[in-house]
Order: structure tokens, then C-alpha cells, then sequence
């Protein structure tokens, strides 16, 4: 398999921190690909410079064969590539489909039309339906944003990554703060989702993650020390001394 | 079934002011009282500075303190042509509009660049400039301003030195305008717009330019303002500066707050508020300032959605 993602020796410094340090990583077409790791092991800083909210110091990111190391993020969109963020960041005062109808319509060409009505435009509402329907808000189309829970808000964040049709898809913690039930709903749209998507997923939640991924990757204090298959990363003796831990893994 | 209720009364209202509106010109020939017809042909001219005010403010959440520039800049429009004998009115409108546009356009590009407090602040400084560009042309009467002796000219096709074709000029560019803003509100820039005061930064990251959809937006808004002061040049029948020095561009922020941020008629209803009251209230006791401010008060801290939302409120009450 060729992969859609080459990732070669990739750095990022925060003054005297590093927090990406030398990455190589390749990610094939068609996967789901965690990265697990302790807070601060520059998991989410590899994300953003996936996606370009942060420049990389050094190293290349090449994407389907195209050098992207310095594409600002909005090209890189159009590209194929979308994120959802940590930290959720929605249209609050917009009802759920309006969200998902302009991350459909920052795609669909320029937006400088003034006349026609744009929530009876088909080209916009049936892809964002759609999208809404997938991930499980159809029923919740009109609701104002800010009045969702905070699990629908993460259902929404993933609704608008959708809806730009990314060919790769960054999860930077999905399930963060989510319930029991929230949860297994989410690792529900991402296994309907996983046919013809790439995913990297970064997620504390170990149960969402070894029922997900296909390749784990364990990063500590900014350097990759294992990579593997969900098996393979059970049995690996740095990482259970490293991050997971006896304790943790009977928690799972 | 909620929502039919609402608009019901929403459209009651709508349809009984259209309707008042059509007809008060044969109430006041009949009664012979110029006075009323003056008094909503200030009112139906501010409406479409606020309503254009609200478009920016309202939508796309840039809060202008400047906004009565363009009202000063269309009247002078209007005033400086005819000081040397030009009255024709197409030329005039368009000269209106595009330097509102013009203007719009640089001071927004500049202004655009800021937020919060400093974009308030830098919209107030501009207009102020041409406030004080204008009291210092004493070709233009300076600070004691300038008579317009002729109203703009269309031809014979319609006559508005006659005051009832005025008011009915001036009726139909509200209509016409308000139909406008309801147009762009509702089309895809005007989503970009409602999304941009929303979350600009998540705007920015799903692949908007969110500067230049504002910069549009923010010029759109000049252009028909400076529409309303070339109307306003052609009713008052003088131009000055006081037009558009701070305090103006305050009142129509007032009207936009008043009237309800955001909803199309919510601009008709503040500047109906805000002309009447003050017609009221100025006869009643000298310090009638004082009971306007209690009001904003009142209504930022009670009634956020200002009248229309009220109107809102009474719709869905009677259910």
C-alpha cells in the first residue's frame, strides 16, 4: 500500500521545549491511525503542523506525493486534509445545519452570490443533510448550536470536518469529555466512516482506540517509540513501561 | 405551529405600517397638517441608515460608531452639485453612492484590520475627519452649512420638489431597500457574514477569507446610507456637518439597539421610536435626554431583541 501521508524527520520548538522532535511517520490509505502518548507529548502539535496551524521547524510533510510543509491551512483544506480541534470552536449563534451547510459551501466555489436564498439551495443542504445524517444530528438540524450538548458538539465538530470531504481526516481527541454511551455512539461513526476516509486519531480513551485503530503510534516527550498493529503494541515492553502501565491497562 | 403564530403577528404589524404609511399623505392633505408628513419622512430616512447600520452591526457584528458619515457624505452629494447648478438627480445618487462606496472602502480596509474597542474607536476617528473636513470648507458654508436650493432633478417622469412625490420617493426606496438587505442576509455572502461575527477564526479555518466577505459587507452597508443622505439632503434642504458628528452616528447605533440587532424591521421600528419619542418627549420637559437614556437602559438590560424582539415575544405569549 502506498501512503497517502509521508512524514519525514518533522521538529517543532516551543522556546526551550521541544515538542516534535525528528518524526517519521508514514500513513496508508484507508487507515485509522492512533497516536497515543502522555500529556505533553506533542501529539496535538503534530496535528496542527499536519494541518498547518503551525509551521514545522524543520522536516517535510508530503500529502498524496505533494510537498505541503509550508501550505497555509486553508489551501491545505482544499486539498483534502480537515481537522476537528480539541477544544470545540462552532458558529454558537447558528442552528447545527447552518454550521455544516458553510463548511460545505467553503468548498463549493466562491460564496459572493447575494441573491438567492442560501438555506433553499440544494447544492448546500443536501450534502450537509447528509453529513448530518452520518454522524447522527439529522434530528437536531434546527436546534441552535449553542443550545446541544457537549457530546453533540463533538458530533458537529466531526459533521463540518466532514462536510469538506477530506480525504484525511485529523481527530485530535475526540471523545474528550464524553460519557460512557456518548462514546461508544462516536466509535460507532467512525468504524461507518472508515471505508474510503484515512483517519489519525489522537485519544486518551484506550477502549476507543484499540477498537478503532489499525496502526497505533506511542509518543513520548516528542519522539515516536513504537508503531505498530493494536497487538503489537500490547505486547511491547517500552510502551507498557513508558505509558500505559500495569494500572492502566486493567482500568480498559 | 409556533412559528406560523409569530409570523402572523409579525406580518400583522408589518402589513398595518406599509398601510398607515401608504396613506398618510391623504390623512395629512385632507387635515391640512404638513407637520406629520415631515415627521416619517425624517423617520422612513433614518430607517434606511439604520436598517444599512444594522446590516454591519446587526449581522455581521462590526460595531461603526461612524456610521453617519455616509449620511453626511450623500447629502453632500446632493448639496455641492446643485450649489453649482447640477440638479440632476440619477448623477446624484450615483455620486452618492459611489463616494459612500469609495469612502467605505479604504476606511474599512483599515478598520477591518482591528477589533473590539479599536475598530469602534477607528470608525469614530474617520467620520470625525470628514466632520472636520467639512466645518472647515467655508466654500460649503463651514460649519454654518448649505442650503440646496433645488432638489435632485428626474426629469418629468417624477417631480419631487412636490413634498406628497417626496414622501412617496422616499417610501419606495425604503421598501426597496429593506427588500435588498433581506436579500443579502439570506443568500450564501450573507451566511459568510453571520458566520464570520459568529466564530471568525473557526470561519477562517473551514476556508473562508472572512476579512474580505466583512470588507464587502462593511462597503455595502456605506453605499446605502450614503443613498439615505442624498434622500436626507433632498428633505431637509440643507446639508451640515453636524449631520454626522459623533452623537449622529451614536443615535443610529441607538435605533439599530432599540429597534431589536439583527431582524430586518427591527431598524424600521427604532427609528419610528426613536423620531416619535423624541418628538414627544422634547415637548413634554427640556431634560427628555435624560428619560432616553433610562430607556436604552432599559431595553439592553430587559429586552435584548429590542421591539422586534418583544414583538416576538407577544406572538409566541398569545399562543
Amino acid at each position: 500500500m502506498t501512503p497517502i501521508l509521508k512524514i519525514t524527520s518533522l521538529c517543532k520548538q516551543f522556546g526551550g521545549i521541544t515538542a516534535t522532535n525528528n518524526i517519521d511517520l508514514n500513513i496508508n490509505e484507508g487507515e485509522i491511525h492512533a497516536v497515543i502518548g502522555p500529556n505533553g507529548a506533542g501529539k496535538t502539535t503534530l496535528i496542527s503542523q499536519l494541518s498547518g496551524d503551525l509551521k514545522a521547524d524543520k522536516g517535510a510533510i508530503l500529502f498524496q506525493g505533494d510537498l505541503i510543509t509550508n501550505m497555509p491551512s486553508n489551501k491545505r483544506s482544499l486539498l483534502g486534509i480537515a481537522r476537528t480541534f480539541q477544544i470545540t470552536s462552532l458558529m454558537l449563534d447558528m442552528s447545527t445545519l447552518d454550521n455544516v451547510a458553510l463548511a460545505v459551501q467553503a468548498h463549493s466555489g466562491h460564496s459572493y452570490r447575494f441573491w438567492q436564498d442560501a438555506r433553499q439551495d440544494n447544492q448546500l443542504i443536501e450534502p450537509a443533510l447528509y453529513v448530518l445524517k452520518q454522524v447522527g444530528l439529522l434530528g437536531r438540524k434546527d436546534i441552535i448550536t449553542r443550545e446541544l450538548s457537549h457530546g453533540e458538539h463533538r458530533q458537529l465538530e466531526i459533521a463540518m470536518a466532514l462536510a469538506t470531504q477530506p480525504k484525511l481526516l485529523l481527530l485530535d481527541e475526540p471523545m474528550a469529555g464524553m460519557g460512557g454511551e456518548e462514546t461508544q455512539k462516536l466509535i460507532a461513526i467512525f468504524k461507518k466512516l472508515k471505508t474510503g476516509k484515512t483517519m489519525i486519531l489522537i485519544e486518551h480513551d484506550m477502549n476507543a482506540v484499540f477498537s478503532l485503530a489499525d496502526q497505533i503510534t506511542v509518543m513520548v516527550y516528542g519522539e515516536i517509540i513504537a508503531t505498530g498493529s493494536p497487538k503489537e503494541i500490547r505486547a511491547n515492553q517500552k510502551v507498557k513501561a513508558a505509558y500505559l502501565g500495569d494500572e492502566e491497562l486493567q482500568t480498559c | 405551529m409556533e412559528k406560523a403564530t409569530r409570523f402572523t403577528l409579525r406580518v400583522k404589524i408589518t402589513v398595518v405600517i406599509f398601510l398607515v404609511l401608504f396613506f398618510l399623505p391623504i390623512y395629512t392633505g385632507l387635515t391640512d397638517n404638513g407637520f406629520y408628513l415631515d415627521l416619517v419622512n425624517r423617520l422612513m430616512i433614518l430607517a434606511i441608515a439604520a436598517a444599512s447600520l444594522n446590516l454591519i452591526l446587526g449581522h455581521g457584528g462590526m460595531i461603526s460608531f461612524g456610521h453617519a458619515a455616509y449620511l453626511g457624505i450623500g447629502a453632500y452629494c446632493v448639496g455641492i452639485p446643485a450649489y453649482y447648478g447640477v440638479d440632476n438627480g440619477p448623477l446624484q445618487i450615483f455620486l452618492a453612492v459611489a463616494a459612500s462606496g469609495i469612502f467605505a472602502l479604504i476606511t474599512g480596509a483599515i478598520c477591518l484590520r482591528t477589533k473590539g474597542v479599536y475598530f469602534i474607536m477607528i470608525t469614530m476617528a474617520f467620520t470625525q475627519m470628514v466632520f472636520f473636513g467639512f466645518v472647515s470648507v467655508e466654500e460649503y458654508g463651514g460649519d454654518d452649512g448649505l442650503v440646496i436650493d433645488t432638489r435632485s432633478n428626474f426629469g418629468s417622469f417624477i417631480n419631487i420638489e412636490d413634498n406628497i412625490n417626496l414622501y412617496y420617493f422616499i417610501l419606495i426606496s425604503l421598501i426597496i431597500c429593506l427588500f435588498l438587505i433581506h436579500k443579502i442576509t439570506k443568500s450564501r455572502f450573507g451566511l459568510v457574514i453571520e458566520g464570520s461575527r459568529s466564530n471568525e477564526q473557526r470561519m477562517r479555518s473551514i476556508g473562508f477569507d472572512t476579512y474580505r466577505y466583512r470588507l464587502i459587507c462593511y462597503v455595502i452597508a456605506g453605499c446605502i446610507c450614503g443613498y439615505a443622505g442624498a434622500l436626507l439632503g433632498n428633505f431637509t434642504n440643507f446639508i451640515s456637518p453636524e449631520m454626522m458628528d459623533w452623537a449622529a452616528s451614536g443615535e443610529l447605533i441607538f435605533m439599530v439597539i432599540l429597534g431589536g440587532t439583527g431582524s430586518l424591521l427591527g431598524p424600521v421600528f427604532g427609528a419610528a421610536a426613536f423620531v416619535i419619542l423624541e418628538e414627544w418627549l422634547s415637548s413634554l420637559t427640556l431634560y427628555w435626554h435624560f428619560i432616553f437614556g433610562a430607556l436604552l437602559i432599559m431595553v439592553v438590560l430587559f429586552a435584548r431583541g429590542g421591539i422586534s424582539g418583544i414583538v416576538t415575544y407577544l406572538g409566541n405569549r398569545k399562543q
